[in-house]
């Protein structure tokens, strides 16, 4: 279990450097595939099987076929010019802002005292247990979200009309 | 063998580190777009690591809604993508200046 995690987060931060340090786009956006499928299997690996299946269905296919087409709408000539070599004082203020939220975070997770996890409801699936809890607990958020996707939807679909007014 | 919850918080770190730079490094307004969507699964799998550490399901429920929240950001964000690019003819952020003084 424990090397499978080591596995799957090897893959994950790979593909995750390779999406963000890599010229093309196209490459970036198939490598933020594999990244997703890595993150999925971390998923699974924690328990939470509903959210590796929306993981994959979701993000790896229909966000990723949207980044696609996209990219292959805009269909970009010109490639990205190469990143800019900071000044060393901002070099030197970048290193030394990341080195204190590091230490922030390193200490606040050692300061923190966690309680020990609860027990499981027994004989409740992973699926099934998320559903009473989004029906239940969750049902005004729930809610909202649904009238979130209509504005995204909305959204989007006078963004993209051809003249802008 | 189970994971430890300290390697669930440290690939997210690390995830979440990699989105920041490309967010900082990338010209290319899509790829920066794919960064804060890694960013976003960074922050998904601490949740998803609490989840299993604590044995709730509320931290998977929350999952659900930062992924539609995702993809509705993605959807709108692709969408002025596109107006962009009709408008000004580039997607490199260093073109998109007139909010800049």
């Amino acid at each position: 279990m424990q090397i499978l995690f080591f596995i799957l987060a090897a893959v994950a931060l790979i593909s995750g450097g390779l999406v963000v340090f890599q010229r093309h786009p196209l490459r970036s956006a198939l490598w933020l595939i594999v990244n997703f499928f890595a993150v999925a299997g971390i998923y699974l690996l924690a328990h939470a099987e509903f959210i590796a299946a929306i993981q994959v269905i979701v993000y790896a296919g229909a966000i990723m076929v949207l980044f696609l087409f996209v990219i292959m709408l805009l269909n970009l000539r010109q490639p990205e010019a190469a990143p800019v070599i900071p000044h060393i004082g901002q070099k030197l203020l970048g290193a030394v802002l990341a080195g204190f939220t590091a230490l922030i975070m390193i200490y606040t997770y050692r300061r923190a005292s966690l309680p020990a996890g609860r027990e499981v409801i027994p004989g409740l699936g992973n699926t099934e247990s998320i559903a009473r809890s989004l029906f239940t607990d969750y049902l005004l958020p729930f809610e909202v979200t649904s009238v979130l996707l209509l504005v995204a939807i909305v959204g989007a679909v006078v963004l993209a009309k051809s003249k802008l007014k | 063998m189970v994971v430890p919850l300290s390697h669930y918080l440290a690939l997210s770190v690390a995830l979440f580190a990699l989105g920041v730079i490309g967010v900082i490094i990338r010209r290319n307004a899509i790829v920066i777009l794919m960064s804060i969507e890694m960013m976003l699964n960074a922050v998904n799998l601490a949740f998803i690591g609490f989840a299993d550490y604590f044995k709730a399901v509320d931290g998977q429920t929350f999952v659900f809604f930062v992924l539609t929240v995702a993809a509705a950001e993605v959807a709108v964000g692709l969408a002025l993508i596109v107006a962009i690019f009709r408008n000004r003819g580039s997607i490199y952020v260093d073109d998109l200046n007139i909010l800049r003084w």
